[in-house]
Order: C-alpha cells, then sequence, then structure tokens
C-alpha cells in the first residue's frame, strides 16, 4: 500500500516509538515506579492516611457534581446544535468551546473576582455565611468551567452525522419532544455520550490550576487529589505523592481504555 | 402550524404590504422567522434558551466579570501592569517557549501521525493508544513525573548530563513539558487528513517521475498544511495558559523561569488583583485571537478538503 522503502520505514517507525518512549511512556513508568519504590506496604499505607482519604472523597464529589450538571447540559446543548440549523450555529460552538482556549489558572482568577472578598458579590455574600471560594461551590464551579465543553463537544459531530430523519419520522408519528430523544435519539448516541462523560469525568478529576487558584489549599477540607499531590511533593514526600498520583494516572488508563472498547465497539457495530 | 406550504393568497402582509414569510423556500414556508431553518423536530426555543443560559452563567458571565474588572483601573493601570519588567518576562516566556514547543510538536506530530496512517506494524494500535496519554493524564502527574525524570537524579537528567545539559529547573524543562502536553494535538489534527488522501494522485506523481521527496512537497504537505496549521495552533494555545505539568519543572525563578499563569497564582497570593487581572487579560485577549485563527484554519481546511 505504499511505497517507501523498507529502510525508510523502519527508520520512521523506529524514531515514532523512540519519541513515543521518551516523552510519553518514562514519564508514565516513573509514576508507578516511584510509587511503588518502598513497596506495595508503604504505597498503601500512604493511599489511607486520613488527609489523602479526604482529598480523594473531595474529588469524586466534586466531579460527581460537576460531570452530572455538564451531562445534562451537554445534551441540551448537543441536540439544539446538531438538530436546527440557525444563523450564528458556528458563533456559538466557539463560544462553547472557549473554556479549552482559557487557561486554567484564569479559569479559577475569574470565580475568585466574582465571589472572592474582594469581588463583585463578595461582599453581599459575606452577610448570608455562604461561602463560595475557598470552599467546595467555588471548587465545582471551576472544574465546571472547565469540563463545560467535554460532551457537548463529543456528541455535537456524532448526532449531526446521524442526521435528523429518525426523530421526524418519530415527531410525525405522534410522539412527543421527550419521547422522540428518550427512545430514538438516546440509543443511537449511548456510547458516544458515555464516552464524552468519561472524558468530562477524567478532566474533572485531574484538574489542578483552576481549582489550585480557588481552593485555598486547606489540608483535609479544601484539596483536591491533584491539590494533595503538589502538597505532599512539595514536603519531598515523594512516595506518597507518587501513590496519589498513580491512582490518577489509573484513572487515565481506564479512561483511554474505554475510549479503544468505544472506537472497537462502533467500528464493529 | 406552518408545516404545509401558504396558497399565495394567503401570504400574510405587513402594514407595508410586503409579505410577512421568505418565500425562498417554497416548499415549505413557515411562521418561524428567516434566521432559522423549520423543522418538525419540537424543542427549538426550550433547547437553545438553556443552553445559551448555562452557557452565560457558567462560562460568559465570569469571563466578562473579568474584563470589567480590568476595565474598572483603567488603561494606564492595566499597561503598568503588564510592561513591568517581571510580567513582561514571564509573558515572553509563555509565549515564546509556546511557539517553540508547538514548532517541535509539528515536526514529532507529523511524523508519529505518518507512520500510524501509512505503515502496518506490531504495537500499532498501542503506539496509537500512547498518543492520548496527555490528554487524559491530570496535568500535576505530569509534572511531577517529568521533574522526577529531567531533574539531574533522575533517569533522562542524567542522561543529558553527560552532554552538559541541564533539562528540570531551568526554562529546558518547561520546554520539554509543554511539548509533552501539546503532542497529541498534532497528530490527532493531521490523523484524518492524511488518511484521506487519496494515494493514486502519490502514485501518478511517481509515475511521471516526481522523487519521494518531491511527492511529498508537492502533494502530501499542501493537503495536510490546513490541519498542520490547526494543530501547531491547538499545540500553541494550550502551551500559553498551561499551568499543572510546567510548575513543578519550571524552578520558577523570576525573571528566567516564572511563566505568566504561574504570575497570575503568585500575584493573587500577594493580594495584587488588579495586577492578576490585568496579566489574566492580556492572555485572555492573546487566547481569543488564538482561538480566531484556529477557527479560520479550519474552515480552510475544509474548504480545501472540499475542492481538493
Amino acid at each position: 500500500m505504499n511505497r517507501d522503502p523498507l529502510s525508510v520505514r523502519i527508520v520512521l517507525i523506529a524514531l515514532a516509538f523512540l519519541i513515543m518512549a521518551a516523552l510519553i511512556g518514562l514519564p508514565l513508568v516513573t509514576v508507578f515506579a516511584q510509587a511503588l519504590a518502598k513497596g506495595w506496604d508503604e504505597y498503601f499505607l500512604s493511599l489511607s492516611d486520613r488527609v489523602t482519604l479526604s482529598a480523594i472523597k473531595l474529588t469524586l464529589i466534586t466531579a460527581l457534581i460537576s460531570v452530572s450538571v455538564n451531562l445534562v447540559f451537554g445534551v441540551i446543548a448537543a441536540w439544539a446544535i446538531a438538530k436546527y440549523e440557525f444563523k450564528g450555529k458556528s458563533f456559538l460552538l466557539t463560544l462553547i468551546d472557549l473554556p479549552f482556549s482559557v487557561s486554567p489558572v484564569i479559569a479559577g482568577l475569574v470565580f475568585v473576582l466574582l465571589f472572592g472578598l474582594q469581588g463583585w458579590f463578595g461582599p453581599a455574600l459575606q452577610g448570608t455565611g455562604l461561602k463560595i471560594i475557598f470552599a467546595l461551590p467555588g471548587i465545582v464551579l471551576a472544574t465546571m468551567f472547565v469540563t463545560f465543553p467535554f460532551v457537548a463537544r463529543e456528541l455535537i459531530p456524532l448526532m449531526q452525522e446521524q442526521g435528523t430523519e429518525d426523530e421526524e419520522a418519530a415527531v410525525s408519528l405522534g410522539a412527543s419532544g421527550f419521547q422522540t430523544f428518550w427512545r430514538v435519539t438516546l440509543p443511537n448516541i449511548k456510547w458516544g455520550l458515555l464516552y464524552g462523560v468519561l472524558l468530562c469525568n477524567a478532566r474533572a478529576m485531574g484538574e489542578f490550576g483552576a481549582v489550585s487558584v480557588v481552593s485555598g489549599h486547606i489540608r483535609g477540607k479544601t484539596n483536591t487529589m491533584p491539590l494533595h499531590v503538589e502538597i505532599l511533593y512539595n514536603e519531598y514526600n515523594f512516595t506518597a505523592a507518587f501513590a496519589v498520583a498513580s491512582l490518577l494516572a489509573l484513572l487515565a488508563f481506564v479512561t483511554l481504555t474505554a475510549q479503544s472498547l468505544l472506537e472497537w465497539k462502533k467500528a464493529h457495530a | 402550524m406552518g408545516r404545509f406550504p401558504l396558497p399565495a393568497a394567503h401570504v400574510l402582509r405587513g402594514e407595508d404590504n410586503k409579505p410577512l414569510l421568505s418565500r425562498s423556500h417554497p416548499a415549505v414556508t413557515s411562521f418561524t422567522s428567516s434566521w432559522r431553518k423549520p423543522s418538525v423536530i419540537p424543542g427549538f426555543g426550550l433547547t437553545l434558551g438553556l443552553t445559551l443560559m448555562w452557557l452565560s452563567l457558567i462560562v460568559l458571565i465570569p469571563l466578562a466579570g473579568l474584563v470589567l474588572k480590568a476595565a474598572t483601573f483603567g488603561f494606564s493601570g492595566f499597561f503598568d501592569t503588564i510592561l513591568n519588567a517581571r510580567v513582561l518576562a514571564a509573558l515572553k516566556l509563555s509565549f515564546g517557549l509556546s511557539l517553540i514547543a508547538a514548532a517541535v510538536n509539528l515536526v514529532l506530530g507529523l511524523l508519529i501521525a505518518w507512520v500510524l496512517v501509512r505503515y502496518d506494524f506490531p504495537l500499532r494500535r498501542s503506539l496509537s493508544a500512547m498518543v492520548d496519554i496527555p490528554f487524559a493524564l491530570p496535568t500535576a502527574v505530569a509534572g511531577i513525573a517529568l521533574t522526577s525524570l529531567y531533574a539531574p537524579n533522575g533517569a533522562m537528567g542524567w542522561l543529558f548530563g553527560l552532554i552538559g545539559l541541564k533539562i528540570a529547573f531551568t526554562p529546558l524543562g518547561i520546554l520539554v513539558a509543554l511539548i509533552f502536553i501539546g503532542l497529541p494535538f498534532v497528530v490527532r489534527t493531521v490523523e484524518p487528513v492524511l488518511a484521506d488522501i487519496d494515494q493514486a494522485t502519490e502514485e501518478a506523481a511517481a509515475c511521471l517521475g516526481a522523487t519521494r521527496l518531491a511527492t511529498f512537497r508537492r502533494i502530501i504537505l499542501p493537503a495536510i498544511l490546513p490541519a498542520l496549521l490547526t494543530g501547531f495552533a491547538l499545540a500553541f494555545a494550550r502551551a500559553v495558559g498551561e499551568y499543572g505539568s510546567v510548575i513543578f519543572i519550571a524552578g520558577n525563578l523570576p525573571m528566567v523561569s516564572e511563566i505568566a499563569p504561574l504570575l497570575i497564582v503568585i500575584k493573587l497570593e500577594e493580594f495584587e488583583y488588579e495586577q492578576a487581572t490585568a496579566i489574566a487579560v492580556a492572555m485572555l485577549i492573546a487566547s481569543l485571537a488564538l482561538l480566531f485563527l484556529i477557527n479560520m484554519l479550519q474552515a480552510w481546511g475544509r474548504k480545501r478538503q472540499g475542492t481538493g
């Protein structure tokens, strides 16, 4: 199928493997090698630390809230964009993509400027006793900002590819809008939706910059797993830092494996 | 309502006696305004309304708050901050290194995409799966892993130490982190376009006596150029704002290895909200310009693929 001489092929393939091994493979190996450097006992000991467990819990809660909210709005946005033709659609798509091109630090900063003590709504909030910055709501808001495009971005090309004929048939047979979505659209997009949710979740659990700005780094209270990794690392507690990091790396593996499985499923459907 | 063509006599007319409805689609005349095509599928208003509301609440209003905050400080405050030597150095470092990293990714990414699309070899699927790891791996994890790998006592640090190069805790370390996180963008944008190229054209060129290199330069490169530049711009945009994977390996020495996002965080911790906001706005403007450029590149690519 190709005309490149064997020698060229071998050199290029070898180069590709070398680049990937040095750039991506080695860092991954490092995470697990460092985490297990002092053996399994030490590994599990550092994971069962009380502060580590509370970081894991906070990460799970944050991901649960922000992913479910983004799931609902991602589906709604994808429906609006894929099923109708209207002016300004590509502009709307650009706006949905906006969080991809904003630095995570800025994503955190905007919420500090809104709800922090010096922020637009800061003084008003102080009276109510509701804490947003340096507390869970701020962490969730920053995470939602960063993960905003994931579900919609995954669904839009899929739903556009599938067209609107199925839905039109369902509606003309008397189905309501919601029935059409639940019985016709959802079964068609379920794998893409699942993949979008996985990606969104991976980013939500791993977000560092945005959460770092709004969290306040209160040990055992407002530290998510990535923030806890930073603290342990800066305290030269490398084994514990890499142990927590290895959990996040495993999450990345699970996400990518699921992606491969879903793609395989799509190809063999 | 309005799903069936109205007879001409029933065309609704406004006070100026002009037809109220556009007749550009004679088969489907609808009461909906001309900014959208009519559809029988219900829920347009509801879903678009909810989308706009949520987008505004989570993304647009917070970003507007940032810009408004900067506006309250005035132009002189903005420029005083931006033109400060330390801020200027951080911005230069972030944009300069991101540009270099994206250029390196352009070459590495093209090579990997080429190998993945054109050749069949053992472990090809594993190699392909590995490309996405920088997308999925949390940045803090990448940061500490790269740091311990490229630190003087790490494997790569030791290797580069043999030729007298110090990587971690210097701007070179930042470059390594930025190359790491940017690589998938080029590979994943170039791959589908490269796979779509009709190899018959290449064979024709070869039959007409073109060398392999000439075929690549004259036939393949023009076809994948929009995708390559899009990948380059995406990697660049990501690198400019990157924080988590960089701060561990950077050393964070002011004026030397301090990136702009880190400076925002430092200013915030010093309660210098005005300066943090000004740096953020400068970076936001650059990001928006980049986003605009990426959109134009993608439109160009679609046009190329459509006509060529």
